[in-house]
């Protein structure tokens, strides 16, 4: 597989790949429940509670109930789903997951749309960029943020199976589907490129945009590593290490805060085994804005010519 | 011996339990493990139908119950064991470093007996209704009772569960709360007066029992008039007055054995007033 192997002619939002597969899961099996707090269309839970209605808990404008009532339901054999936006998946419940889920080690699977800038016009109010770090730092928690609508679909299915809470980050904007269903597997890195100056770590919304910029560079005669990694915890340290041992340098990308995100797991795993130089394409340290999704993945650095420079600073300093 | 009578045994020997757990670690909770040592009696020697020789998570075909304000562990604990869960002895490891008899309960340590960690406020009505919401899917006749402190209803998380178990009628839930007006900061009434209680819950939707925590026939004849109120299109909840510190004298009529342990004098004239009724641990 290389970066020259896509050309995506469909657009979808991660959040349908989200909505389908949870609709898919509701005819499979029965334990699957899901709930819902006054998201139900922005969540694309729709076919969910038109077809399993006994099984859709619609909670209304209060988060932390729904937190609870999904850790209650566990007892019992459901497996549920909570729907809300990312901001409202994380920072608003965060005493609720943290004693009610993750310490009380119950099978709740948290999915949040909307997460990071491109949710665009609504701002800084519903765009979480710390979402990643907070899940990453509780224990028991997997953490999943999955590139476009196949893999949304793919990782929908396979939390249901494994089992502990997971926390499962996706989007709001139509975006290019370019990766196949059996791109994901939990804990595993998607080998999107093979490459031998600089590699290239990116999740969500941005795996797609390092395909570009992995082809521009190679323009320039930079060949370009590039991996996904969508399960950010627990995270592929042999498919990190394996592609460092390889580049010496290291560029990530993700549409999170610095802080926290997909760029810290990474340089844990790095400093801690074989340390290399290593840049961040990510938010420095902001709260976002209202805007078009491309226009602030430009405004906060997170476009195609912030991840090529990143490659371009990180190549030098080896 | 009547059957009230042997239940007030047990609440007597739970109540020395509880003492002596929080002084063989100089913390922990007496003052409400106390005042809801009649409640958990009654509900475990009495109203719950549970295999405390098989526990499993999911408890299916059992009666479920969920400690809201965690920190009362000692009296839940002491009963637990008591009635079966787990040895009697390990009652002693209480708060000790290594124990499944974590300060706050937790289902980390596999303690038969606990699903959910609890100790965090305002936490366990969503989980027990969530719990009950699982009941009916399975098909599953067996109730659901929680148990929530007053001070614990200023967490707003409560009523948003009040709403939602109306909402859902979950008409297989039976909450208690513990209405001792009293919580760390001083009297309910005056850190965060929570007005008419029944009228809340009534307004929520809930059926509104009430009843005298410490008056073990009257624990028992009320829980038994909640269940024939189950079924019945809304959730029920027991207003439970019961007296903080109850059955040791110094420790009612104040708030300042919310969280405090006795000393080695102090548990002395405790356990002079409690029967040493089945064997101490």
């Amino acid at each position: 597989m290389s970066i020259h192997d896509f050309n995506p002619t469909e657009k979808k939002d991660t959040r349908s790949g989200f909505g389908d597969a949870l609709h898919a899961l509701g005819k499979e099996d029965e334990r699957v429940v899901a709930l819902c707090a006054d998201l139900t269309g922005s969540l694309k839970m729709n076919a969910f509670a038109d077809d399993f209605p006994e099984r859709f808990f619609q909670t209304g404008v209060a988060e932390a109930n729904m937190i609870g009532m999904a850790a209650g339901l566990t007892i019992g054999g459901k497996i549920p789903y909570t729907g809300t936006f990312a901001n409202f998946s994380t920072g608003r419940v965060y005493d609720q997951i943290r004693q009610s889920i993750a310490y009380s080690g119950k099978n709740v699977k948290i999915c949040a749309s909307h997460a990071g800038l491109t949710l665009g016009e609504d701002g800084a109010t519903h765009q979480i960029l710390e979402d990643i770090g907070l899940m990453r730092m509780l224990p028991n928690m997997t953490v999943i943020n999955p590139c476009d609508y196949n893999q949304t679909f793919a990782a929908t299915k396979a939390i249901k199976d494994h089992e502990g809470p997971v926390y499962l980050r996706f989007g709001r904007p139509k975006w290019p589907i370019f990766a196949s269903k059996e791109s994901f597997e939990i804990g595993k890195a998607w080998k999107i490129n093979d490459g031998a100056d600089v590699t290239l770590i990116a999740t969500g919304h941005l795996v797609w945009y390092s395909i570009l910029a992995a082809r521009e560079l190679e323009k320039e005669g930079i060949s370009v590593d590039l991996l996904n990694i969508h399960t950010i915890k627990p995270i592929d340290e042999e498919a990190i290490l394996k592609s460092v041992r390889k580049t010496g340098c290291v560029v990530t990308a993700e549409e999170h805060n610095r802080f926290g995100g997909l760029g810290e797991a990474v340089a844990q795993v790095t400093s801690t085994n074989y340390p290399v130089h290593h840049e961040f394409v990510s938010v420095d340290d902001k709260f976002g804005e209202s805007g078009t999704p491309e226009d602030l993945l430009k405004k906060y650095g997170l476009d195609v010519p912030d991840i090529i420079s990143a490659v371009k600073r990180v190549k030098a300093k080896k | 011996m009547t059957e009230i009578q042997q239940l007030q045994q047990r609440a007597s020997q739970i109540r020395r339990d509880i003492v002596r757990m929080v002084h063989g670690v100089s913390s922990g909770h007496p003052g409400g493990s106390l005042g809801c040592t009649d409640f958990f009696v009654a509900l475990y020697g009495e109203i719950m139908h549970y295999d405390p020789s098989n526990f499993t998570m999911d408890g299916k075909g059992e009666d479920l119950f969920f400690l809201s304000n965690g920190h009362i562990s000692p009296v839940w604990y002491s009963t637990l064991a008591r009635y079966g869960y787990f040895p009697i002895d390990e009652l002693s490891t209480f708060r000790k470093i290594d124990t499944r008899l974590q300060g706050h309960p937790t289902t980390a340590e596999h303690l038969p007996g606990v699903r959910m960690a609890s100790g965090s406020l305002g936490q366990g009505l969503s989980v027990a209704i969530g719990a009950a919401l699982a009941k009916k899917l399975n098909g599953d006749d067996r109730l659901v009772y929680s148990l929530h402190g007053d001070g614990e209803l200023q967490e707003g998380q409560n009523w948003e569960a009040a709403m939602a178990a109306a909402h859902h009628k979950v008409d297989n839930l039976i909450a208690t709360v513990d209405f001792n007006n009293r919580q760390i900061d001083g009297d309910v009434s005056d850190v965060m007066a929570l007005g008419n209680l029944r009228a809340k819950w009534e307004a929520f939707g809930w059926d509104v029992l009430e009843m005298n925590g410490n008056d073990m026939d009257e624990v028992i004849s009320t829980i038994k008039t909640a269940q024939t109120h189950t079924g019945k299109g809304k959730p029920v909840v027991i207003l439970m007055t019961t007296e903080m510190g109850q059955g040791v004298d110094f420790m009612m009529g104040t708030h300042k054995w919310h969280g405090v342990a006795p000393d080695d004098e102090q548990l002395e004239q405790a356990l002079a007033q409690l029967e040493e009724t089945e064997g101490d641990y």
